[in-house]
């Protein structure tokens, strides 16, 4: 177990046992709905919501001189992250739970970041990498001016991101280990970062309401009423890979085993039967209607393990050579999202 | 393939199984794995379970198979079907195939067989007789082939074991029984990682997807002192040598790259993958539940048997991995192309009725250029 001083406890609130630290301090809940100073601490937690919500980083006092130094400081970054938690729980909004773990994520990468580039402090560097093992178990060891993990767990991490730096081929990889800069360290851990802090939300007990806090409660619900998502409009039109595919088969040429899946699981995921599709693949050199109708089925879930396969995302199709981009896919990440306009 | 066939070949690799026990050995941890196999003419049967090398043998035995597999992966239960296994872990596993190299001469040994009417002719996109465009190709892969799939392995293993951490000794070379190799890695750190995270790998072993950034190339502001140079490890490194070509012509060609401009750089990164990323199957290293021939088999494609490479530049597969007898047979024979096994040449043979040692004429009625007379 982390043992955490008085400003990590700060920096990262959702590593401290916040339950417990309020009864340490001697208060309980109750008292926060009516005590006129302890109001302080709602408010900053209302704000620190707000920010959030909006889809900033929260800032918070210990930022002016990088430490914790004085209680109080200490005490009200610790007791509005608590409080923001209980007012979240309160309205019962998802939305709301998601982008305060979002939020809070970064503003902890900020801390970690800053931990493990400060070269000077070797405990500092030693306490981040104590938590990002902790927390997630990935080993990091410094070499120098970087940071190195194995090259399995960097890619454990990486691969739900779609940006390209990202990929292996753009690191600087070494004897099965991949050297980061602390910036990069941290970022590779954000989406657990923020799953560890938004499933310590969702497990806690959902605690009734406070008096006093009635008001807060439903503005917050208000304002993520008004975060409602986008919806779309499709064109219709096939994307480029697809239309390859088909192309292929019309013309009695082969389409390898990986391009028959994609197009077999994208026109069934835009609900095409089975017995629609089949009349594609009559072109194919090694037609055989029996093995395509039971692979079609198969792929469906009507046969077999009952699984629904799904259409392959855009980067598994470029590392198939079945991608085929052009100006219209708008950085989609699976060709199902192709002519989808967000507004 | 008719029954008379199916007859001879069943015969002969049954006669080779009974003498060749000592190079079929079950894996490690047999019984974590699953275990396939098929029959001449008929369907795959898979998700069996084996305990060790009896077992094993038993099964080539009862079923004198064309073709048997063995998973990548290990299991708790190998033998229920594929959402219940409870997958485990996997060795990583790569497929180098001379047909996908692009080589030159592929087209000197390739066969077409119309699959309306029979006919056998030389590489085309339609059958000579019928213009069916429903034609099976058939490659007799010549000693090129074989060559440079080599060199493909070992642009491998330098990857695997300077990039990637891997212990010589845990990376084990087989060829593949017709025209490639299997590369089979054990106990690294990847045994563990699923097939998103192996795809991944797939791309940094082909050099697939790299951003000019990586290799110094900015896009606003480019600065010569970010260009990779040679002594650095991995891809930077190889980079170096293949783009600069030697020390004293690194400086004159980064002046040009800077010149031609940063989209003209993407072109330099898809020409420097084309040619010294390594050229595997993607789709067989990203698999984790596939089954792969199982080593000291017969490939039924050839007839050759899938064998561990111990010298690879040594290595010739079609002395070293021909291990059938050579008790004569009558064929009738339709081979355009000539190939050489055991150090003999067979071929070409305009169908024509002729007395062929067991291997080749193994050989020939794999590639469905021969039958039983």
């Amino acid at each position: 177990m982390l043992v955490l001083g008085q400003d990590e406890k700060a920096k990262y609130p959702f590593l401290a046992d916040a339950g417990e630290y309020l009864k340490d301090k001697g208060f309980s809940l109750v008292q926060f709905g009516s005590d006129p100073v302890l109001k302080l601490s709602v408010e900053k937690a209302l704000h620190r919501i707000k920010v959030a919500s909006a889809g900033g980083i929260y800032k918070s006092d210990i930022d002016k001189d990088g430490q914790a130094s004085k209680d109080y400081v200490l005490e009200r970054e610790v007791f509005s992250f608590l409080l923001a938690i209980v007012l979240i729980k309160l309205t019962g909004m998802s939305t709301l739970i998601k982008r305060f773990a979002l939020a809070e994520a970064r503003r902890a990468e900020i801390y970690l970041e800053k931990d493990l580039g400060n070269a000077s402090n070797k405990s500092k560097i030693d306490l981040a990498t104590r938590i990002i093992y902790d927390l997630f178990n990935i080993e990091i060891t410094k070499e120098n001016d970087f940071f190195v993990i194995p090259v399995s767990d960097y890619l454990k991490h990486s691969v739900t991101f779609h940006e390209r730096e990202w990929k292996l081929i753009n690191r600087h990889v070494e004897n099965g280990k991949v050297f980061l800069t602390p910036d990069k360290t941290v970022r590779l851990i954000r989406k657990e970062l923020g799953n560890y802090i938004s499933s310590k939300i969702i497990n806690a007990p959902k605690p009734s309401m406070i008096p006093g806090l009635e008001n807060i409660v439903d503005e917050l619900i208000s304002i993520s009423k008004k975060l409602t998502p986008t919806y779309t409009i499709t064109t219709g039109e096939y994307p480029p890979c697809i239309k390859h595919a088909i192309d292929v088969l019309e013309k009695g040429e082969n389409l390898p085993h990986s391009g028959r899946f994609m197009l077999a699981t994208f026109l069934l995921s835009k609900g095409q039967t089975v017995p629609q599709i089949v009349p594609l693949f009559k072109n194919a050199p090694d037609y055989n209607p029996r093995v395509t109708l039971y692979q079609l089925n198969h792929l469906a879930g009507t046969s077999g393990s009952a699984t629904k396969y799904s259409c392959p995302s855009c980067e598994k199709l470029k590392t198939q050579d079945l991608c085929f981009i052009t100006k219209e896919c708008d950085n989609i990440i699976n060709p199902l999202q192709f002519g989808k306009k967000r507004t | 393939m008719n029954g008379i066939d199916i007859k001879f070949l069943e015969d002969s690799f049954k006669k080779y199984y009974f003498n060749h026990f000592d190079l079929i050995t079950s894996p490690q941890r047999t019984s974590e794995r699953e275990f396939g196999y098929q029959k001449f003419n008929s369907g795959m049967f898979r998700h069996i379970s084996l305990k060790d090398n009896k077992e094993l043998h038993l099964l080539f035995i009862q079923n004198i198979p064309s073709d048997v597999y063995c998973s990548n992966a290990y299991y708790a239960f190998p033998n229920s079907p594929m959402s219940e296994k409870d997958w485990k872990e996997a060795d990583l596993i790569f497929d180098i195939d001379a047909k996908d190299l692009n080589l030159p001469c592929r087209k000197n040994h390739t066969i077409s067989i119309c699959n309306e009417c029979n006919e056998v002719s030389k590489d085309t996109g339609q059958c000579i007789k019928c213009n069916s465009t429903k034609l099976e190709k058939k490659s007799l892969p010549c000693k090129n082939c074989i060559d440079a799939s080599k060199i493909e392995v070992n642009k491998l293993s330098n990857v695997l074991i300077n990039d990637l951490g891997i212990d010589k000794e845990n990376i084990h070379v087989y060829f593949s029984g017709n025209e490639g190799f299997h590369v089979y890695v054990y106990d690294s750190q990847f045994q563990q990682i699923g097939s998103k995270e192996r795809s991944e790998l797939v791309d940094y072993i082909m050099f697939r997807g790299a951003i000019p950034e990586t290799f110094g190339m900015k896009k606003f502001k480019p600065n010569r002192s970010l260009f990779p140079d040679f002594n650095q490890k991995g891809w930077n490194g190889r980079f170096s040598k293949y783009v600069f070509g030697s020390k004293s012509k690194r400086s004159k060609i980064i002046s040009e790259l800077l010149d031609n401009g940063y989209p003209s750089f993407q072109k330099t990164l898809d020409d420097v993958s084309e040619n010294i990323g390594v050229k595997i199957d993607p789709n067989v290293t990203m698999d984790i539940h596939r089954i792969f021939r199982l080593p000291g088999s017969i490939n039924s494609k050839s007839g050759l048997t899938k064998i561990l490479c111990t010298d690879l530049t040594k290595f010739d597969p079609y002395a070293d991995a021909c291990f059938l007898n050579d008790e004569p047979v009558e064929v009738l024979a339709n081979c355009p192309i000539e190939f050489k096994l055991k150090n003999k040449k067979f071929g070409p043979y305009d169908n024509e009725k002729i007395s062929l040692p067991t291997y080749a004429a193994v050989y020939m009625i794999c590639k469905k250029l021969a039958t039983i007379a």
